[in-house]
């Protein structure tokens, strides 16, 4: 059986939807506390949403200290498939394994709403590009996405955005930017929640395409 | 000793809630303000010792400044 670690900081809020995500596709989800100082043995990493440390200072800039995140950037090294939902994406950004920041939405509200993604860019392990666009809700206040002019042009030039706001970024990021990866296409940070919409019953099932993706890459 | 690191936006980096002081502001009348850009700033007792300075600036590179949107200052004394 194939495992995912779902680390759980203090503050993190969607680790056991990331969790019971992953068991919904025959995979064992492995919880792993920010304390630990090393990764069980798994085959995919998922830094959960939330609001690690309160948010303190900057997004995930104290999360990005935690005594795990030194393995989680060394699994990324390898070639390890890790995807960040939103505080994990923002995790991702401070640690640098994958590029920009998230800025305060640009009209300063806490926007919890469903919206369209398109899946672009390289394939990675948690999306394959093209396919109808999905829906899946976004819950942050810190969710646009920025990035210099030159890391911009790099990152498009390069595929690197993996998904965008179709019809517009309600949070303002730039180029309606909603998840990049990094160069190798192996870290994905998004700030839409894939893991709450994976059941009918709960919303929506679209979420199940990053789920697929990752089962797929695994298979 | 005192430490005072002021950590600031860079050019072009948006900042709504700047804005929004703004415009507070020229409400209040004050309609000379052109600008506002809001920052943090850290007020710190450090031990001294040789490169003060230079674990500061260590300090703001690793936490706290995102050297991707923000820059930083570092005062003495």
């Amino acid at each position: 059986m194939r495992r995912v670690a779902v680390v759980t900081f203090p503050g993190s809020n969607c680790d056991a939807d990331a969790r019971h995500a992953v068991s919904l596709f025959g995979m064992e989800a492995v919880a792993v506390w920010h304390k630990d100082t090393v990764l069980p043995k798994v085959d995919a990493v998922i830094l959960p949403g939330g609001f690690s440390y309160g948010d303190y200072l900057r997004c995930g800039a104290i999360a990005r200290f935690s005594p795990i995140m030194p393995e989680v950037v060394k699994f990324a090294g390898n070639g390890g498939p890790v995807l960040g939902i939103c505080n994990g994406f923002q995790v991702l950004c401070e640690v640098g394994l994958v590029p920009g920041v998230l800025l305060r939405n640009s009209k300063l509200k806490f926007l919890c709403q469903d919206v369209d993604l398109r899946m672009e860019g390289k394939p990675t392990p948690w999306s394959k590009p093209g396919g109808a666009p999905i829906r899946i809700p976004i819950a942050h206040m810190e969710g646009h996405w920025y990035a210099d002019d030159a890391t911009l042009e790099r990152v498009e030039g390069e595929g690197q955005v993996i998904f965008r706001y179709v019809g517009g970024a309600p949070n303002g990021a730039t180029r309606d930017v909603a998840g990049v990866s990094n160069a190798a296409g192996n870290v994905v940070g998004l700030m839409p929640h894939p893991e709450r919409y994976v059941e009918a019953g709960v919303g929506g099932t679209d979420g199940r395409r990053v789920f697929e993706a990752l089962v797929e890459t695994l298979a | 000793m005192r430490a005072k690191v002021y950590v600031t936006l860079k050019a072009g980096v948006h900042d709504p809630a700047g804005k929004a002081v703004m415009g507070g502001l020229q409400n209040l009348g004050y309609s000379e303000v052109r600008e506002v850009r809001i920052g943090k700033f850290f007020e710190m007792d450090v031990e001294e010792g040789p490169n003060v300075e230079g674990r500061l600036r260590e300090m703001c590179e690793k936490l706290l400044a995102n050297t991707v949107i923000e820059r930083f200052r570092v005062e003495l004394g």
